[in-house]
């Protein structure tokens, strides 16, 4: 056997960058990168808990969504990606993270429309930019690098770089808090 | 016997699988650079569809680095045509059901409960495997693995 994917840690290829849409201080002691497909089904069950692990570190943490649309199993997961980006460009990133991913998979055209308007976005710039080629472009090289670094399926997480190794999945609250803690203390070392 | 190490020959086959064609490892190996076997233990087991749907998903990245991937089980063809279309793989899933296991088993990935390894071989145009890795069972072993491998061998 010669060296493979499972002998060494999975490590983030692409750093945590100004293209990323993260939340929490740029110099907390951890950051936490999700990488998610709104119509994956443990997505939105894992969801909750990393809502609130992330809450409750508060300025300690840095929280960072990157897409991972598989779009094999999931048709219409691309396009509430690019509603998730249409919303950041108007400052409503967030705000449609949580509503695509509390949508339990109403993500059809219409849908993601009902949601734009209900957060009050300017809705000729956001059909603009849910054709945008270069936010496909970003979703692709985010995809392809996310695989590159060992994200196999959704969800999957990154502790100061490092992939999560949960053992359950969806994500278990208790379990993704005692990893953040682990590194928070090698962080303080 | 354990699993083909890198460097080793890579034992030819052939295969029913889907597309409704066989696939000859030889013949494909004159089509592309590389071929990607990725040997899984059911079809239906949910890990491995993950896996499988994981490598449509990259299919054109695998291409890109002249490689084409083909998956390989115990189950009959028949398993895999509706394995293929539940989950949308359009690369070939080939059945190594007759004898069963064969294939698996020179390539040294048959376990004794009847199924394959998850395990995954990158055979280049020389039929010489350059590649080799076998995952747990349970664990979807990813395709980063693969992919920094098929890029290291560009030249």
């Amino acid at each position: 056997m010669t060296d493979g994917p499972g002998e060494r840690p999975h490590l983030l290829k692409k750093p945590v960058g100004e293209d990323d849409w993260s939340r929490g201080p740029g110099n907390a002691p951890v950051t936490l990168v999700e990488y998610a497909d709104f119509q994956c089904g443990d997505c939105r069950r894992s969801h909750p808990a990393i809502r609130r692990v992330v809450e409750s570190f508060g300025d300690r943490m840095r929280f960072v969504f990157r897409h991972f649309p598989l779009v094999t199993a999931h048709p219409r997961a691309e396009e509430a990606a690019l509603a998730a980006e249409a919303a950041g460009e108007q400052e409503k990133f967030w705000e449609m993270q949580e509503r695509l991913m509390e949508a339990r998979g109403a993500l059809d055209p219409e849908h993601l429309r009902r949601y734009a308007q209900e957060l009050g976005l300017d809705m000729d710039a956001f059909e603009r930019d849910m054709i945008d080629a270069a936010k496909k472009r970003k979703l692709r090289e985010e995809k392809l690098l996310g695989v590159r670094s060992g994200v196999n399926g959704t969800p999957t997480l990154f502790i100061n770089g490092v992939r999560y190794e949960g053992a359950t999945q969806p994500v278990e609250e208790a379990e993704l808090r005692e990893a953040v803690d682990a590194a928070l203390a090698e962080s303080q070392r | 016997m354990p699993a083909l190490a890198a460097g080793s020959k890579a034992p030819q086959f052939e295969l029913q699988g889907t597309p409704q064609q066989p696939f000859k490892l030889s013949d494909a190996l004159k089509e592309t650079r590389f071929v990607v076997l990725a040997f899984f233990p059911l079809a239906f087991s949910s890990v491995c569809g993950d896996q499988m749907s994981l490598y449509q998903e990259f299919v054109e990245e695998f291409e890109r680095l002249g490689a084409r991937v083909v998956g390989i089980s115990v189950d009959s063809r028949y398993a895999q045509q509706a394995f293929a279309e539940a989950k949308g793989i359009a690369f070939p899933l080939l059945a190594d059901f007759h004898p069963k296991g064969a294939v698996a088993e020179q390539y040294g990935v048959m376990r004794d409960d009847g199924v394959a390894e998850r395990a995954l071989f990158i055979v280049d145009s020389d039929g010489v495997v350059r590649y080799s890795y076998v995952s747990e069972p349970r664990k979807n072993p990813g395709a980063d693995g693969l992919l920094e491998a098929l890029e290291a061998m560009q030249e």
